[in-house]
């Protein structure tokens, strides 16, 4: 069941657009602000709530990286692999997240603390390589400082 | 540089009050008050203003082409996903001057005779999210969208969406389809958007710093934006470096000022100890430029005689001690896993260049291997596939074959990347 609260915010983007369909990825991603991500029985209730199969819902779901059709853990970092933080070193700050971490990009900690995925261009070259943690952006990474950053994220 | 004078990363952008006692809005109530909507079109187009998205078709050409008088809504987007890698001028306009973006978008509007408009604003980008959609609750505010805008008797609505990711959302067409809530698939063309957009109705895309322009031109006029150039094309440029340079970053620049320029005086030229090797002016999807072109000056028709393009503008910048190789298949990687699987020589053709870059700087190159890559750009050329995403793909790789070719035969031939060891 979608909570009142997921109803009433998926209500109030209805007004903004001409048809029930064009709300399917806003009510995803409402979805997965409050909880985390979109379950099965999650996408099946939108599914209903906006007159869209639940296979159809899929459908645009599984297109878009930043929808969780699994699990993820309390922090989601995003590793920026695109082309110039490439240039500048972003293979280092993967593998090193990724030995500290002990999960391999597209996975999570065994404790749910962090889910670590690559991610394109964040658009702030200027100063790659960048990362993303939950809503922010890190910039001017180096190993040892992108590992101090994930500290401050309990 | 009127795009950024008032930008100030470091503080809050200017709020309705601050942008206004800047001259802000005074385009707008111009438009409303003194200018029909043919005027402004014809004004726009008199500026030479060219989409500054990467293809460069010119701005005002673009409105002229949606229907006066269509029955029901049309609609007008600002593309705000930005995810051509490499490129990162749009999200700074965004976080700096929202207001800017939303007097352009309500000039348009009113040009194009809309009432309702989007922002296209790609997932990631946080900050753009709060500083745009507080400057749209000041206008509503104030009473500058909704009904009768500043007692004009025209009314916009204009509201923001935020995506979820893909590359794809960037392309006209497949953006139109994400605003549906549908897959980000590209759609046929003709018929173009502004025949049959969102909805089926008559609907027009522009990019963030194009949709930026336009105040500009409105308050001071075309003839002003043009001598704003040094070349063809009118007003100035967000031009952009990054790689291995002294001083990565981002200025506002006459358009039309040469390579050479941004590289040696604004981004300081190479690192120490760093040879230039070659750049792609204008983001992933553009061709190499090398040594040879680097007096060409950095406009939509000088760079394409050049054999590239100026696409987004924002160059990436190619050092003697990274490798062609891998910087072709770290980007053939972020085509094959953004193809949206719609044609196949994108979702096939993608995925067959990506495992044969892969193989050669894992030391697993054969012979061949180079002529099945330029067979690949040629099956990737226009025409063959409903968007750009695959022509796009192709740039980079046919012009690294060509500048670099050494380095690809140097990987089969040593069965090794050469770089891994230094």
């Amino acid at each position: 069941m979608l909570s009142p609260e997921e109803q009433r915010e998926i209500e109030a983007e209805l007004p903004h657009y001409p048809t029930k369909q064009a709300v399917s990825i806003d009510a995803m991603k409402i979805v997965q602000k409050h909880r985390g991500w979109v379950s099965d029985e999650a996408l099946e209730d939108i599914g209903k709530f906006l007159g869209m199969s639940t296979s159809d819902l899929d459908g645009v779901a599984t297109f878009y990286n930043l929808i969780f059709r699994k699990p993820v853990g309390r922090h989601v970092v995003y590793i920026c692999d695109s082309v110039s933080c490439w240039i500048m070193g972003a293979t280092s700050i993967s593998d090193r997240l990724t030995a500290r971490c002990g999960a391999r990009l597209g996975e999570s900690t065994a404790d749910g603390r962090f889910t670590l995925l690559p991610i394109v261009c964040l658009g702030a070259c200027d100063h790659a390589p960048v990362m993303m943690v939950d809503d922010d952006l890190h910039l001017d990474l180096e190993p040892a400082k992108a590992e101090d950053i994930l500290d401050r994220y309990k | 540089m009127p795009l950024t004078k008032n930008i100030h990363l470091d503080r809050q952008p200017p709020d309705l009050k601050a942008y206004e006692s800047g001259g802000g809005y005074e385009g707008l109530r111009k438009a409303l008050r003194s200018m029909t909507p043919a005027e402004i079109v014809e004004e726009v187009k008199a500026s030479n203003l060219k989409g500054r998205g990467g293809a460069g078709f010119p701005t005002g050409v673009k409105w002229s082409f949606m229907p006066k008088d269509a029955a029901g809504p049309k609609y007008l987007v600002a593309n705000a996903d930005e995810m051509e890698p490499g490129t990162f001028k749009d999200r700074f306009l965004l976080e700096g001057n929202p207001h800017q973006l939303l007097e352009g978008m309500m000039i348009a509007a009113y040009a194009m005779q809309v009432n309702v408009a989007y922002v296209f604003l790609r997932g990631e980008y946080k900050r753009a999210a709060q500083t745009i959609s507080r400057a749209i609750a000041e206008l509503y505010a104030a009473q500058y969208l909704g009904k009768d805008i500043v007692g004009s008797g025209y009314s916009l609505e204009i509201r923001l969406h935020l995506s979820a990711g893909r590359y794809m959302c960037g392309e006209e067409t497949g953006l139109l389809n994400a605003l549906e809530g549908k897959r980000a698939n590209p759609r046929a063309k003709p018929p173009f958007p502004p025949v049959s957009g969102l909805w089926g109705k008559p609907t027009t895309v522009n990019n963030v710093e194009t949709l930026c322009n336009v105040p500009h031109i409105i308050s001071n006029g075309a003839t002003w934006f043009k001598g704003l150039s040094r070349s063809k094309d009118g007003g100035t440029k967000l031009y952009g470096a990054s790689g291995k340079v002294r001083r990565p970053g981002l200025w506002e620049l006459p358009m039309g000022v040469t390579v050479r320029e941004i590289l040696e005086e604004h981004a300081g030229g190479m690192r120490e100890g760093l040879r230039f090797r070659g750049l792609l002016p204008g983001g992933a999807s553009t061709d190499f430029l090398t040594e040879e072109h680097l007096d060409v000056p950095m406009d939509f028709t000088e760079v394409q005689k050049a054999g590239s393009r100026m696409g987004t503008g924002t160059m990436i910048v190619l050092d003697d001690r990274t490798c062609p190789v891998g910087m072709l298949w770290n980007l053939e990687h972020f085509f094959a896993q953004e193809s949206c699987g719609w044609c196949t020589p994108c979702w096939s053709g993608l995925g067959w260049i990506e495992r044969i870059l892969n193989a050669m700087e894992e030391g697993r190159g054969e012979p061949g291997d180079i002529e099945k890559l330029t067979f690949q750009t040629k099956f990737l050329a226009p025409g063959n596939t409903f968007c750009a995403l695959a022509p796009g793909a192709a740039e980079p790789l046919q012009s690294g074959l060509k500048y670099f070719r050494d380095d690809f035969e140097r990987h089969i031939r040593e069965k090794r990347c050469p770089w891994r060891s230094m």
